[in-house]
């Protein structure tokens, strides 16, 4: 902490979040999710216990609440599901919403989570003291507390063998959640650089994204206008730092959950439509 | 109806200082019975508390919505209780009420301990104990500081200042009486008094820098209470959460621990009163005016929850709606019934002369109250984090063994130090009960002289025929 850093540019901090805030984002990455073509196989979900060395709790600790899944399949039941019980539940696949203003942020007595030049929000597992203070202010309830010492349990060997040695294993005690799998944006980032070239897009590619078998979860650079995140979001009329979307057509699938709430998640949804609804 | 005074102004001064330091040395066998059973209760906590440190905060029965739960509730709860020894002391020392003299110093005892107890809860509740000092703005190599946005960060340094506080008030006010435990003691108690008395000798000048410190003290202490709890209280405030997220928050946390605090002053006013035979200077009087300073207490808060309903109700913001409506219909809704029946339908039973003049019922209401507060602050933490915005996430969590073993050893801590530093320092004020007395019966004396005097001014002006006072 600096002295030029303590009285420097105050003028770029009195921005509000809704005229573009004060950071200056090298890039924005988000995601875009159709619900319409998501069939509910959990292969994201799979694919990021594999990729994040995410422990399986079993059973019980599961029926606890006690489970440690990053990207989680909701199911719901509505109205609408229940007068067409021959379509099936609704699935949401719901993961970090990487919001911009980030409810969890501010709460962090040691600040071990805070808000990346990649407008990601970051955990710091080294510097979390599990006051878990975060995970109650988050809307989404997309955060998820190591209650227990997992490590013997979950990767009995030979398993550990089966570990991502790109990431940490958490150990009791410490919160963690959904990176949008900084692992692989990182490896992009370096490659990129010593090639002397921006990231191109697909080129960062989190584990969710590439297991999808209907390719319903789009993620990149919401910065990068060719990116295919950011035509879409274009295309559904779906902004950002808006707490009520303006759209042309009514029609437009596109919604973010919660962005009511003012905290400007990262993640597009696209609505699911029923044939004779 | 009942005219006693508060105290026996014609109580000899040795008299006073024999019957507090005789406290300090024979209490009753129930005394002791309450030592081992607060010992045998912190035994539990601490056996839980090694289950919880090896294993982690998964046998707590924590889980994904319930990140929190009994821990901190019971954190607000005796947080709450550390405002009345600072209402009894502070703010009533400054409004010249004198009953609050017999009583004070047990209180102020009650607000440093309370806060001994609150302080470990959110270290207990940490995933990570033994990095809990990094919540402190230490200097750090490596440049770390705390995130000072965190109401978490804020309740660090309020809680540590008003344990400071309190403890100096407290140690201050103590002075002048630990100068006479000095002179009548031997042994190591002796040793420790002359340490701790600081040399007291009752100078003329020693007095009149102590009632300046004492005022001090006593100023400094009222915003750092009222403080304190707003601060807690935006733990929550500052949350989004739905029954979190209520600007009213901080009256209403700062309200709920007068009254709680002043609940248990009731409670520890019948023990202490049974315990060491105090019944002179705990009087019926006394208690009655504590009782009534409950009551109007117990009505502020029930006025400020019925505030909160209401904003909530009429507000109709739908997350903070349904949440309060699952609340008062839900599975937690034996909790939230028994909280309004205690918190405000017990109360009126400090309204009846009859009842608040009975000990031992003033002591099942109390402890009637102080449920009642208790199951407020559950009903505050669980069941927003219970039904919160995601409808996914909605689960029902109820504590396990291991978190209901810390919370009730929790009591066991409390009364433990409650009880050594009543055996240890004199629990009443022997100089302030002298100056009660003192005062009292120089009211009467005064009193005495102005009826001599205008009687025998009446006798002169109906001699003189014209009309007395009475006659005007």
């Amino acid at each position: 902490m600096s002295l030029e850093n303590l009285l420097g540019n105050w003028s770029q901090y009195r921005k509000g979040h809704e005229e573009g805030g004060f950071h200056d984002y090298e890039h924005q990455w988000g995601m875009a999710i159709d619900l319409d073509i998501c069939i509910g196989c959990n292969a994201c979900s799979t694919a990021c216990y594999a990729e994040n060395n995410l422990a399986v709790v079993g059973k019980e600790r599961f029926e606890k609440g006690q489970a440690m899944h990053w990207l989680r399949l909701e199911r719901y039941w509505d109205q609408n599901e229940l007068d067409h019980p021959e379509q099936g539940a609704s699935f949401l696949p719901m993961m970090c919403q990487q919001c911009d203003a980030a409810t969890c942020e501010p709460v962090c007595p040691v600040a071990a989570t805070y808000h990346t030049p990649d407008g990601l929000n970051a955990q710091v597992y080294n510097r979390c003291i599990g006051s878990r203070y975060c995970s109650n202010n988050c809307p989404y309830r997309n955060r998820y507390f190591n209650f227990y010492s997992y490590y013997e349990d979950s990767w009995p060997e030979p398993l550990n063998m089966q570990l991502n040695p790109d990431l940490t294993v958490r150990d009791k005690g410490v919160m963690e959640k959904c990176t949008f799998c900084v692992q692989r944006i990182r490896v992009a980032k370096d490659k990129a650089r010593m090639e002397n070239r921006p990231v191109a897009d697909g080129e960062a590619m989190t584990a969710c994204a590439q297991a999808c078998p209907t390719n319903a979860i789009v993620f990149g650079d919401y910065k990068d206008e060719n990116s295919q995140v950011a035509k879409l979001w274009k295309k559904y009329q779906v902004k950002r730092r808006l707490t009520k979307q303006k759209k042309d057509n009514p029609e437009l699938r596109g919604y973010r959950i919660f962005e009511e709430l003012n905290v400007d998640p990262s993640v597009m949804y696209l609505e699911r439509v029923r044939e004779d609804v | 109806m009942y005219n006693e005074k508060d105290i026996n102004e014609q109580i000899a001064w040795a008299k006073i200082n024999e019957d507090v330091l005789r406290s300090m040395e024979n209490p009753r066998k129930a005394y002791w019975l309450a030592v081992l059973i607060c010992i045998l209760m912190l035994a539990c906590a601490a056996f839980a508390e090694y289950i919880q440190y090896t294993t982690g905060m998964g046998p707590a029965n924590l889980n994904n919505p319930h990140m929190w739960d009994m821990y901190i509730a019971t954190f607000v709860f005796w947080i709450g209780m550390s405002h009345s020894g600072t209402l009894l002391s502070a703010i009533l020392h400054i409004i010249h009420a004198d009953w609050r003299k017999p009583i004070y110093r047990f209180a102020e005892a009650m607000t440093t301990f309370s806060l001994m107890t609150a302080g470990l809860f959110p270290i207990i509740h940490l995933g990570r104990v033994w990095n809990m000092y990094w919540v402190l703005p230490y200097v750090s190599d490596r440049g770390h500081w705390p995130n000072f946005r965190s109401p978490l960060v804020w309740d660090a340094f309020a809680i540590s200042t008003y344990l400071s506080a309190s403890m100096l008030f407290l140690f201050i006010g103590m002075i002048p009486d630990l100068a006479i435990c000095r002179d009548n003691a031997r042994g190591w108690r002796k040793k420790l008094y002359t340490v701790l008395s600081l040399g007291w000798t009752g100078h003329d000048k020693q007095w009149r820098n102590f009632r300046k410190v004492y005022l001090l003290m006593a100023c400094f202490l009222i915003p750092l209470a009222v403080s304190v709890h707003s601060i807690v209280s935006a733990d929550f405030a500052m949350s989004i959460m739905p029954g979190w997220h209520v600007t009213t928050f901080p009256p209403y946390f700062v309200a709920g621990a007068l009254y709680s605090g002043c609940a248990a002053i009731i409670t520890l006013f019948v023990l202490l009163r049974y315990f060491f035979r105090f019944e002179e200077y705990m009087t019926t009087p006394i208690m009655e005016k504590t009782c009534k300073l409950t009551f109007a207490i117990a009505m502020v808060w029930t006025y400020l929850n019925l505030v909160e309903f209401s904003s909530v109700w009429y507000g109709h913001d739908i997350y903070n709606k349904e949440l309060l409506i699952a609340k008062a219909t839900g599975p937690y809704a034996w909790v939230f019934w028994t909280m309004i029946f205690c918190g405000s339908v017990a109360p009126f039973a400090l309204a009846v002369q009859k009842l608040r003049r009975h000990m031992p019922t003033m002591f099942v209401v109390s402890l009637l109250l102080n449920l009642g507060m208790f199951f407020e602050r559950w009903m505050i933490v669980a069941p927003t984090l219970s039904m919160s915005h995601s409808p996914h996430q909605w689960d029902i969590m109820w504590g396990s063994i291991v978190e209901w073993a810390i919370v009730f050893g929790s009591f066991g801590w409390f009364g433990l130090l409650f009880l050594v530093f009543v055996k240890i320092f004199p629990s009443v004020s022997m100089y302030e009960v002298k100056e009660m007395v003192f005062h009292r019966r120089r009211h009467l004396v005064n009193e005495d002289a102005a009826a001599k005097f205008h009687r025998r001014k009446d006798d002169a002006k109906s001699a003189s025929g014209e009309p007395g006072l009475e006659g005007a």
